[in-house]
């Protein structure tokens, strides 16, 4: 497996020599697309962990070209690269967009929602580390319940962050987008199949990637594969598909492991009490009864 | 050339068609709206040959055009008011980032109270933005702007991004015969886009990149010397329109009858006009009346304002801005010109025309006999005035 994988895709970095922290999981997600993508993807990267670690004159380390986006604008400067590269004569070039949670699915959802409207031939790759990060963990709109950020402190009173995550792939899907889907840097090869067939449909792509954040999430950086890979084994992410107007689902675990397990080996969720996790456990199944009768396997 | 009849904003729509940009990015505000109509169906008659985008902001039409400009294309753009505020990140993004793109803003009162009518506290807001702003007078000068603005803002020692103002109803949805150009001199006088500042497949580029407290205030220092040299630019070209066209420009100001005036105004956009007229009725009456119109607020005609008013007995500015606080930010910069330029004469400014109030005939008479007998230092027509460190 882990030779098909690289097999897969370019020995040539080109996200490279950046200062993200130890085991980012949004550097392995920007990573692995490039080297699907190749050398004629052009990325967007608004503000955020990517282009801070990223695009520091004189060091900058994308060897593909790369520009920064405003906050809330990929989407809408995609657009505009993608027009203007169409305008002057370019076919053969991928306009690729990799945009944080808040940048996707705060600031940058109007941005987002048009340029799907307009079915603007991008890709849109949200890297989910779950909270702003860039600025030192701020809950966003993709923060899970209870999770303890710096604005959503774990108290006596409250228990970290009181609301779910925004669903982005069904709001995605919801604008009858060509391609969407989700994924985990836990299953690479998944990710790096659903880039490499955004790569290949004409229209708007969004790709939703679990990155786990160490530093955010209170684990080591050597667990991030791990972690990403728990938290779609657990069941509170999950790898899925839109396409020609259906959901299908690409995995499915036989039995869920401990969402306990999950949650205790993070630092963002230890105060979580035995109540909180059977919320989460829950609300868990009350999505997988949805998924169920939703999602073609 | 052919002629006809036309509204500002159907002007400068027929000025960008000849300009041939290859993105436009579009969304719709009172009083800009008719020109991305117009050029909605330029593009569906073939006549003009870009890509249209329909965005879903203001921000978004701003992040669009930069995102084209970046990939080396001509980008254009229009908004006004609200849309204006909304987009401002995106007026610094794009003049940091060297992009020459051109926007056409309608200029109109900006909320509370709401009102869609036109004065200029939008685009004089955005002054410190980094962008060239150019304030028309009428619609043969706003179609004129549009096709001279590409080659301003192009020019390598300039790549700066482009504002031309025109006010709100007044001149955006005002009628006149517009001489039209042919497009084989267009296509003369504005040669394609091209820049080394664009992605670029054989040479990759981090763009729009992040710069420490060592390298940013170069960045910031070299953005200032591209508004400064489109100075000389804006000459030049104007020197090359009128060659090519037979209308002439005068740069960054246009002087009236301030040769031998004791009294002037100093304005811009279209009230000029009926500044002018006054002017014409003051001096049968004897009084040497005259009047600058601003046409470019960035660059700041600085020398050109103090070499006109260093021999008068008084000025005003007129302007339809203020400055809360303080007074109209075009009177603060007209002072700061006569300061630095070591020109004494007493100045006083005059605010009028929020949020679309008429400005008459004889509130003009009254602004020059103000001027004439010494008044507030900051006045409001029509309700009164008061001093501010006077």
């Amino acid at each position: 497996m882990a030779n098909k994988v690289a097999d897969s895709i370019s020995r040539e970095e080109f996200f490279y020599g950046h200062k993200a922290c130890a085991g980012c999981g949004g550097s392995l997600a920007v990573r692995a697309a490039l080297k699907v993508l190749g050398p004629n993807a052009v990325s967007v990267l608004p503000a955020g962990c990517m282009s801070a670690v990223g695009f520091n004159f004189p060091q900058l380390c994308f060897s593909n070209n790369s520009i920064i986006s405003t906050f809330a604008g990929t989407a809408s400067m995609l657009t505009g690269v993608e027009a203007g590269l169409r305008a002057r004569g370019y076919k053969d070039f991928t306009a690729v967009g990799f945009a944080g949670d808040g940048g996707t699915a705060d600031i940058g959802i109007q941005a987002l929602s048009g340029a799907i409207d307009r079915n603007d031939n991008i890709i849109y790759i949200c890297y989910d580390n779950e909270a702003y990060m860039n600025t030192g963990i701020q809950k966003s709109g993709l923060t899970p319940f209870g999770a303890k950020t710096t604005t959503t402190p774990a108290g006596a009173n409250i228990h970290g962050n009181i609301r779910p995550k925004k669903n982005m792939f069904e709001i995605a899907a919801a604008h009858d987008i060509p391609y969407a889907a989700t994924a985990s840097v836990g299953y690479i090869y998944d990710f790096i199949q659903k880039v490499r067939k955004a790569s290949q449909i004409q229209g708007t792509k969004y790709i939703h990637v679990i990155a786990p954040c160490p530093t955010g999430w209170g684990v080591a950086p050597d667990e991030t594969v791990d972690i990403a890979k728990e938290v779609v084994d657990c069941g509170l992410w999950y790898l899925a598909e839109y396409e020609n107007g259906e959901f299908r689902l690409n995995h499915k675990p036989k039995e869920f492991t401990s969402v306990e397990d999950y949650l205790k080996k993070q630092g963002r969720f230890k105060h979580l009490t035995d109540e909180d996790i059977s919320i989460i456990t829950a609300s868990r199944d009350k999505k997988w009864e949805f998924i169920n009768k939703n999602f073609e396997l | 050339m052919s002629k006809k009849f036309l509204s500002g904003n159907e002007a400068f729509a027929e000025g960008i068609r000849l300009a041939r940009p290859q993105v436009i990015s579009a969304y719709p505000i009172t009083p800009q709206t008719i020109v991305v109509e117009r050029l909605s169906e330029m593009v569906e008659d073939g006549s003009l040959n870009a890509e249209y985008v329909h965005v879903e902001s203001e921000h978004s039409a701003l992040s669009c055009a930069i995102g084209a400009s970046a990939a080396g294309a001509r980008a254009f753009t229009a908004t006004s008011s609200q849309g204006l505020l909304y987009m401002a990140e995106c007026l610094y993004y794009a003049a940091g980032g060297r992009f020459p793109i051109v926007m056409m803003n309608a200029d109109r009162s900006t909320a509370l109270p709401w009102n869609i009518y036109g004065d200029q506290r939008d685009s004089l807001s955005q002054l410190d933005s980094g962008w060239i702003q150019a304030y028309a007078e009428n619609a043969q000068e706003a179609l004129d702007l549009a096709l001279m603005s590409y080659k301003i803002a192009e020019n390598k020692a300039v790549s700066t991004p482009y504002m031309a103002n025109l006010d709100g109803f007044i001149l955006t949805h005002t009628y006149e015969t517009v001489e039209i150009p042919d497009r084989e001199q267009a296509d003369r006088f504005l040669p394609p886009y091209e820049t080394d500042n664009r992605i670029d497949f054989d040479n990759p580029k981090n763009m729009a990149f992040s710069a420490g407290p060592d390298t940013n205030y170069i960045f910031k220092y070299k953005e200032h010397e591209g508004v400064l040299a489109a100075r000389d630019v804006i000459n030049e070209t104007e020197k090359e329109f009128a060659e090519i066209f037979g209308r002439e420009y005068t740069g960054l100001t246009e002087n009236y009858l301030t040769d031998d005036a004791d009294y002037v105004i100093v304005t811009l956009g279209s009230i000029a006009g009926l500044c002018r007229e006054t002017a014409d009725k003051l001096r049968e009456q004897g009084v040497k009346a005259g009047v600058v119109r601003i046409r470019y607020m960035r660059p700041f005609p600085n020398e050109e304002l103090a070499e006109a008013l260093k021999n008068v007995k008084a000025y005003g500015v007129l302007e339809k801005d203020i400055s809360f606080g303080n007074e109209g930010t075009v009177f603060t910069n007209v002072n700061s010109a006569l300061k630095k330029a070591g020109v004494n004469v007493p100045g006083y400014d005059f605010v009028g025309g929020l949020g679309g109030r008429n400005i008459s005939p004889a509130d003009i008479e009254k602004i020059y006999s103000d001027i004439e007998k010494g008044t507030d230092s900051v006045n409001f027509i029509g309700i009164g005035g008061g001093n501010n460190g006077k």
